[in-house]
């Protein structure tokens, strides 16, 4: 089903996302077993986890300030105090059969997500708050032959991830395409993983999101009906999930009927939605405070230590590398998707200046040798200070672009400064334009017939006349005064 | 020395002194207990083995020269306490064959300490009851009265104690559960300040109240047990993390110039005559031995029965929803999960278990929480308030522990009746205080033939629990209510 371009610009899509992200730290979020993936069913759980009789919570003080982290990486408020309550509900892969969450205190309360769009344009969806929870364990259905739970004959339960740290991001509708809604969750990923709050690997399920989608007639007041979305497990599928959706809510709308509000789930290989349950069958969580925790009074120094710790968010990257340095939104992405190496470029560039020099040597001969090597540019052996050393070297003309080459491969190889190994190997541009003639007269002399095409007017013999020159000089000499110089000559002779 | 019958203190010194082994003293206890507890039926589970196994260990750490608080005395736990390699019931059929894979901090800390443990005792199922009645897996009976019930919920622990089939044992107190049967049973029961034991390993009745405590037949077995056991523990987010102030050697000898409050509201008129009478004679008492006595008003007090019966239910709805069949305990298959659920916890709970589960869910139900729970909670904290208001002009508040002597099996038959026996413990419970039951003289109760214990509760500050041992302390040496009766000849012989 494609809806036409005239149906799309007569409505508007409104979208919200959650999202639940498993924070990185070392033990789950109220007992000490590890929060690693995977690993053989039931091999890392305790009394707590496992939800035994008996067992208390407690709660996990990483877990918390990485959530401050999370907040203040957005603008949000952390209020001084904040409380655990229990979601209670039954469900076979959650132990105590009610989750540990947060219900009207979380620890985050509002807050903006800058994100951009693959053509560089500024977008902004506000957050609703962000909250502290704990993961369920994992059900696998066995007996049906296709692991659904429709006909399987036993379930099996991994409680593995059980009590895993998680914190819902809860967006405000403020979303309005599937691009918009991919570029939103990037921004998330890119924050989450520069902050170190998470891995955000939607396969092992350590991002996970849902989309709230409803259309309405552009310039309409009101919002729409909405459907939930769940079950994607990309950022493709959350893009097609949304797209399949819109279309299926307007051609509802166009054929007269009425969207109803449910949860949906999205089928990657048929590429459409279908109807999981309605709200209707919504369940009463009887929320209240948890009495086996005390509530968490947020100390402002704490908090300010946390800031203060803090790296850039990615988007002021974005905004200094487009805006102050004129980096392509390509290129930019490329840096800030990659934070060892954005702020390995940082460095550079706080030295020399010159960022679009510093991108080239960073995004060019580094990354090449980076990825010949497998070693990552940040962990090599070129230090910041190093090429910032090599990059003064280039603009004071001390050597040429041909020889930075050379100079970087050997940082590469060896460490070191780029000044030591132009010294010692004398590469130093040569600038003298009496030794500089010596090279041009014998290339000259060697190339009648290129100086006779090059009088005919074949412009480009000239580039091959040039690199003869710089071939004998053995890249020292300035090519811009080899050209010079052969133009000279080749007029006069 | 009579193992059988000598105090903790006197056992302890005994066995550090290397008079006594450990294991003699095990010796004695398990063939004992055996005989006796034919007629108590203080326990569920006696564990011989496991006390032969801690009296060795015990006679060779003092072997090793170490000193041990309670060396060689006999303890009995209370059946909603973990210990490893031990069945751990509640006395519910959901628990009936689970065997805990771990020990909880207050059991470790007793058992680290010296004690060696003779067996889980019985209790009204998930600690719901105020005369032991609701134990789904056995009958305990009043050491004074096989006709009459031991008080509950910690039944068998007071029970025990009273019998001389166990020289101190272990409680839970949430409204009344180790005050209660304390006085019935003619024993000092005593429930620390919320938060001064560990609940690791307690499997929780309500979170917000549940408080483990000891049993002793004086107030300085108590003292010693209360020390061994109390303390931060950092398996428990909600015990205080605060210097731990021991008791036992802090014991006082009179009352001069300590404020003894007499609540306005509790009148004696409401009890029986004779019973009056007693409590009459215990403030005197309290003024003879120095102390002034002072009327003080706790004009919310009695909503604290109302306002604990949301509270408590609501947390245990939550609390026992991990019964449900999935990772232990009693399983009845259904159809499906759902099913499987209903059968289970339709088969495993008993009446007054589903009563409260369902008080506690209808209370906490979306329409009707801020009714119910919310208002509960402002209530709770009213009633806190009036204490505090009240210990501005006392020190410590006397009432009686109980509204009756022990009463015969089946003699309260509608839940409200029973109830009401806790009427004077529960405020005390809602504010958090440390207040215990000592015996206080004896009535003849209604239809009985036999003069039964009464207990004087003595309720004081947060955190005051020296203090409140030492008034305690000094009532007790003047008066030795507890030597003024006997249990019958069956368990004494």
């Amino acid at each position: 089903m494609t809806t036409t371009v005239s149906l799309r610009e007569k409505y508007e899509a409104v979208i919200g996302i959650e999202c639940h992200v498993e924070l990185k730290t070392t033990s789950k979020m109220f007992c000490g077993c590890p929060n690693e993936f995977g690993g053989a069913p039931n091999t890392k759980v305790c009394p707590v986890c496992l939800a035994l009789p008996g067992a208390l919570p407690v709660p996990n003080a990483k877990a918390i300030e990485l959530m401050i982290a999370a907040g203040l990486a957005f603008d949000a408020e952390i209020p001084a105090f904040s409380k655990f309550d229990r979601k209670n509900y039954f469900y076979p892969d959650m132990p105590k059969d009610y989750q540990i969450s947060q219900f009207d205190m979380p620890i985050t309360q509002g807050g903006v997500v800058n994100y951009w769009l693959a053509d560089g344009e500024k977008k902004s969806c506000r957050l609703t708050r962000i909250h502290l929870e704990e993961d369920t364990g994992k059900s696998t259905h066995a007996g049906s032959g296709d692991g659904r739970i429709a006909g399987s004959t036993y379930s099996l339960v991994d409680f593995n991830r059980a009590g895993v740290p998680l914190m819902e991001c809860v967006g405000e509708p403020d979303i309005r395409s599937a691009d918009e809604a991919v570029g939103y969750l990037e921004a998330l990923k890119r924050t989450f993983v520069e902050l170190g709050v998470s891995d955000v690997k939607m396969e092992e399920g350590s991002l996970r999101c849902d989309a709230n989608v409803s259309v309405r007639l552009r310039g309409a007041p009101e919002y729409g009906t909405k459907a939930e979305i769940k079950n994607m497990n990309s950022f493709r599928s959350v893009h097609d999930a949304i797209e399949s959706e819109i279309d299926r809510q307007i051609a509802v709308i166009e054929g007269g009927g009425r969207v109803v509000q449910e949860t949906r789930g999205w089928d990657e290989a048929a590429g459409v939605t279908h109807s999981m349950r309605s709200k209707e069958q919504a369940h009463d969580y009887r929320y209240f405070p948890e009495p086996d925790l005390v509530p968490l009074e947020l100390d402002r120094a704490v908090i300010e230590r946390i800031r203060a710790t803090m790296p850039p968010v990615p988007f002021e990257r974005f905004e200094r590398y487009t805006e102050t340095f004129g980096i392509s939104v390509k290129q930019t992405t490329q840096l800030v998707d990659n934070p060892p190496l954005a702020g390995y470029f940082d460095r550079v560039v706080a030295i020399a200046g010159s960022p679009s020099v510093a991108l080239n040597f960073v995004l060019g001969d580094l990354s090449r040798l980076a990825n010949e090597s497998g070693t990552p540019v940040a962990g090599g052996k070129v230090t910041p200070e190093a090429l910032a050393e090599l990059i003064a070297l280039v603009d004071a003309k001390t050597i040429n672009s041909k020889i930075a080459k050379d100079v970087i491969a050997r940082l590469w190889a060896n460490g070191g400064s780029a000044m030591a190994i132009v010294e010692a190997e004398g590469l130093s541009q040569v600038s003298d334009p009496g030794a500089i003639a010596q090279f041009v007269d014998d290339v000259l002399a060697a190339n009648a017939e290129g100086v006779t095409q090059f009088k005919a007017g074949k412009e480009n013999v000239l580039k091959f006349l040039v690199g003869q020159v710089m071939k004998t000089s053995r890249g020292k000499a300035n090519p811009e005064l080899v050209e010079a110089l052969l133009r000279e000559k080749i007029a006069a002779s | 020395m009579d193992p059988v019958r000598a105090s903790a203190r006197d056992i302890a010194r005994a066995v550090n002194a290397r008079e006594i082994s450990a294991v003699e003293i095990a010796e004695t206890m398990i063939p004992h207990v055996a005989s006796v507890d034919e007629h108590l039926g203080a326990y569920l589970t006696l564990t011989p083995d496991l006390m032969r196994e801690h009296a060795r260990r015990v006679d060779a750490r003092i072997a090793a020269g170490e000193s041990l608080p309670l060396a060689g005395v006999p303890a009995a736990i209370k059946d909603n306490m973990c210990l490893l390699g031990t069945r751990t019931t509640c006395a519910s059929k959901i628990l009936e064959h689970w065997i805990a894979p771990y020990t909880g901090t207050a059991v470790a800390r007793l058992l680290d300490a010296g004690a060696l443990p003779i067996g889980k005792t019985n209790m009204d199922e998930f600690a719901m009851g105020s005369s032991g009645e609701n134990s789904a897996l056995g009958k305990t009976k009043n050491p004074y009265d096989l006709d009459r019930v031991p008080g509950g919920s910690s039944a068998g622990s007071a029970s025990a104690v009273g019998g001389f089939a166990a020289t101190i044992s272990t409680g839970s107190d949430t409204g009344g559960s180790i005050r209660e049967p304390a006085a019935f049973c003619n024993v000092v029961g005593f429930k620390p300040t919320y938060g001064r034991v560990s609940r690791y390993g307690l499997i929780a009745f309500a979170s917000s109240l549940d408080q483990i405590g000891p049993f002793a037949r004086s107030v300085e077995d108590v003292a010693m047990t209360y020390d061994a056991m109390g303390g931060h523990d950092p398996m428990d987010a909600t015990s205080v993390d605060m210097p731990f102030e021991t008791t036992a050697g802090h014991l006082r000898e009179d009352l001069r110039g300590v404020r003894v409050g007499i609540v306005k509201e509790f009148a004696t008129s409401d009890l029986a005559p004779d019973v009056a009478a007693a409590y009459e004679k215990a403030y005197a008492d309290l003024a003879a031995l120095g102390a002034e006595l002072v009327e003080v008003e706790l004009p919310t007090a009695k909503y604290g029965l109302s306002t604990y019966y949301l509270i408590a239910p609501a947390e245990c709805s939550s609390n026992l929803a991990r019964f449900d069949g999935v990772r232990y305990g009693l399983r009845v298959d259904g159809a499906d999960v759902g099913e499987m659920y209903e059968k289970t916890r339709a088969a495993g709970f008993g009446p007054e278990v589903k009563r409260r589960i369902l008080i506690g869910t209808y209370a906490l139900s979306s329409g009707y929480y801020d009714a119910y729970y919310v208002k509960a909670q402002k209530a709770r904290t009213r009633i806190a308030d009036d204490f505090r208001r009240a210990f501005a002009k006392c020190d410590v508040i006397a009432s009686p522990a109980a509204s009756s002597p022990a009463f015969a099996f089946n003699a309260k038959s509608d839940p409200y009746s029973m109830y009401l026996m806790d009427y004077y413990t529960i405020p005390v419970s809602l504010a958090g205080l440390p207040s215990l039951s000592i015996p206080c003289g004896s009535a003849l109760p209604e239809g009985g033939s036999r003069p039964m214990p009464l207990g004087l509760q003595l309720a004081s500050p947060l955190f005051s629990e020296r203090a409140l041992l030492g008034y305690a302390h000094a009532y007790e040496r003047a008066t030795q209510h507890a030597a003024k009766l006997a249990p019958v000849q069956v368990v004494t012989s």
